[in-house]
């Protein structure tokens, strides 16, 4: 009996151990959270802006992406890739990437674009688009693989409800847990 | 006579004269003991003595290996982009496993990735910071004194990249399987910086962000992250080296490389699979799709004799290769040296530890015959290394010459030795 009493105790100093913290660290200033430039897929933290296809081909030329990506985007100039994929909409979302071709057809929300865009491009000068300017170039992205109209207006309300050829025939990574197999057995054909 | 290859017997005279001029014009005659005998003759078996390396203040300070030692990294060729590109972007670096010895790959010959292409950046450590926020009751920003502070860990983890093998039909173990190493990591578990910021119950995942000119971003589970990943800044002993990921970068054992966020200044915890860019490519048409870019699977090769080598003469050779498994330790490696028809079971020559490379070896007295040589790892949670076979027939698919696995490649390699004893690719 006695030892079924000492497994609350151990659980508690257990419980204590896990609780530990060591009171390292600051906490961050408003202006370092606001550095932050991970978004959700809701869309929430997107900045307030605005931009379609027509401003987002001059932006094109006048960011110079054009030197890296080539005229109307599909690449071939240097080794930076095509943006436009290679099938058009007739082809099944997935096959609409192949090589080199990197834009995100394929992605079930644009907000992938914008935020790739707004965390890497232009090459040299990241962070340096503005808002308006990244609705725009997403917008003409879009509109060159014939994903919306070169009118349609993207902006931090709307970017997340572009209908992507995809639509929901995806599936993401599995759940995880220690020690289970990498292919889960009921994906399996054949028992192990 | 060759003035670079200068004997010890010469620099010694020549240092005595030296020494010896030196004590006269500081009239110190004790000095007279380092000098040469008066006959100057010296033990016979000095004549075989190899020439000296000098002793510069960078070899004092930061030692080079012998210039006899001549394994390279090479850029990758699979995947879209060779390295440095023209723009000086770094994407795939593949290291030298057919010289590979025991188990720790040196930091300078670890392979290499980034996310997409990257300049490899050069921080500043003392600037660095760490920041954790999204659904934390503490978010918090820490340097890299602060994450010193922390109770720190020292494991053993291999990394890597879900391209490799890619190509399994190139000439060496390098092209074939050069994009992973195994190295001893040491940093604070992330777990540890988790409890300290207060994890919300909402949180299920969380995002860790590099600083690297892309900013390169992946989506992990936050049950992973509470269970082995490392924050580290440690790497065989000495710092991270700047592509390694330098002054800190996550491991997370068993994970595709991608994962292993280097240069690592932001983790968010999110109540949701977010969608960056890194996320967007572990997205599948099917879940089997899916599994299969994500953890790595139960893997070994062989190293020697590999693609590209040749043995010598007939007789006894230590059959040797690494092994390891993305969900656990290895259990066991066996080898057969007839394409398959029987095995054996190498000799492990490490202790296996969870998510590490383990080397292996089978002595082997080669008979001077035709033979296909390979290996096949089972681990601890018993996952079995497939044929390309196996594979096809588990997942239900139709198994052709040319069928390409989804995914991290693990199946089972093959190295073919010729009568003559060059080594070729068994599956080319």
């Amino acid at each position: 009996m006695a030892s079924l009493k000492l497994v609350p105790v151990f659980l508690l100093l257990g419980g204590a151990a896990l609780a530990q913290t060591y009171g390292v660290g600051r906490a961050p200033t408003a202006a370092e959270s606001a550095q932050s430039i991970t978004l959700s897929p809701t869309g929430a933290g997107l900045p307030v802006g605005h931009g379609n296809a027509v401003e987002g081909k001059e932006l094109y030329t006048s960011k110079s992406c054009i030197v890296c990506h080539g005229p109307e985007a599909t690449g071939g100039v240097t080794s930076a890739p095509n943006l436009q994929a290679k099938f058009g909409p007739d082809h099944n979302a997935w096959e609409r990437r192949g090589g080199g071709d990197q834009v995100a057809v394929r992605a079930p929300n644009a907000i992938i674009l914008w935020d790739f865009i707004h965390r890497a491009m232009p090459l040299g000068n990241e962070g340096t688009l503005a808002p308006n300017e990244i609705y725009a170039l997403t917008a003409y992205l879009l509109y060159v693989n014939k994903i919306i109209p070169e009118d349609q207006v993207l902006d931090q309300n709307n970017l997340t409800k572009v209908k992507m050829p995809i639509g929901n025939e995806y599936v993401r990574v599995p759940d995880w847990k220690p020690n289970s197999p990498r292919i889960p057995a009921s994906l399996l054909k054949i028992p192990k | 006579m060759d003035p670079k290859s200068k004997s010890r017997r010469e620099l010694l005279k020549g240092g005595a004269a030296a020494v010896g001029a030196v004590a006269a014009s500081a009239s110190v005659s004790k000095i007279a003991f380092a000098q040469t005998p008066a006959s100057g003759a010296l033990p016979s078996y000095a004549e075989n003595e190899a020439p000296m390396i000098p002793l510069t203040d960078d070899l004092i300070g930061y030692g080079v290996r012998s210039h006899y030692v001549t394994s390279k990294r090479i850029p990758s060729t699979t995947g879209y982009a060779i390295s440095p590109d023209e723009f000086g972007l770094s994407f795939h670096v593949a290291t030298p496993l057919q010289d590979s010895i025991g188990t720790i790959q040196a930091s300078s010959l670890h392979y290499t990735a980034t996310t997409k292409k990257t300049f490899i950046p050069d921080i500043d450590p003392a600037k660095h910071t760490l920041m954790i926020d999204g659904l934390v009751d503490r978010p918090r920003i820490f340097t890299m004194a602060d994450l010193k502070r922390f109770p720190s860990v020292t494991r053993f983890h291999f990394i890597e990249c879900n391209s490799n093998s890619a190509a399994p039909t190139d000439k060496t173990v390098q092209q074939t399987h050069g994009l992973t190493s195994n190295a001893e990591w040491t940093g604070v578990l992330l777990s540890t910086l988790f409890k300290e910021v207060g994890i919300k119950k909402e949180a299920s995942w969380f995002v860790a962000e590099g600083a690297e000119e892309e900013k390169g971003a992946s989506t992990i589970p936050m049950l992973k992250g509470m269970t082995d990943v490392i924050v580290a800044y440690g790497m065989n002993g000495e710092a991270l080296r700047p592509q390694n990921g330098f002054p800190v970068r996550l491991i997370v054992p068993g994970f595709e490389g991608i994962f292993n966020t280097k240069w690592v200044r932001h983790i968010k915890a999110v109540d949701q699979y977010q969608l960056n860019m890194n996320d967007y490519g572990h997205l599948n048409r099917t879940a089997l799709g899916a599994a299969m870019i994500y953890q790595i699977g139960p893997k070994s090769v062989i190293t020697f004799p590999s693609g590209g080598q040749k043995l010598p003469d007939h007789g006894w050779y230590e059959i040797t290769g690494l092994a390891w498994s993305g969900q656990a330790a290895v259990k066991n490696v066996e080898v057969s040296t007839d394409n398959g028809k029987t095995w054996h079971i190498a000799e492990l020559k490490n202790t296996p530890h969870p998510m590490a490379h383990v080397r292996f070896g089978y002595m082997w007295n080669w008979d001077g015959g035709e033979h296909v040589i390979l290996s096949r790892t089972t681990d601890a949670i018993g996952q079995v290394q497939p044929s390309r076979e196996q594979l096809a027939k588990a997942l239900g698919v139709e198994f052709t010459p040319q069928y390409r696995p989804p995914g991290n490649n693990n199946t089972i390699m093959k190295w073919k030795i010729a009568s003559d004893g060059s080594v070729t690719n068994g599956l080319a």
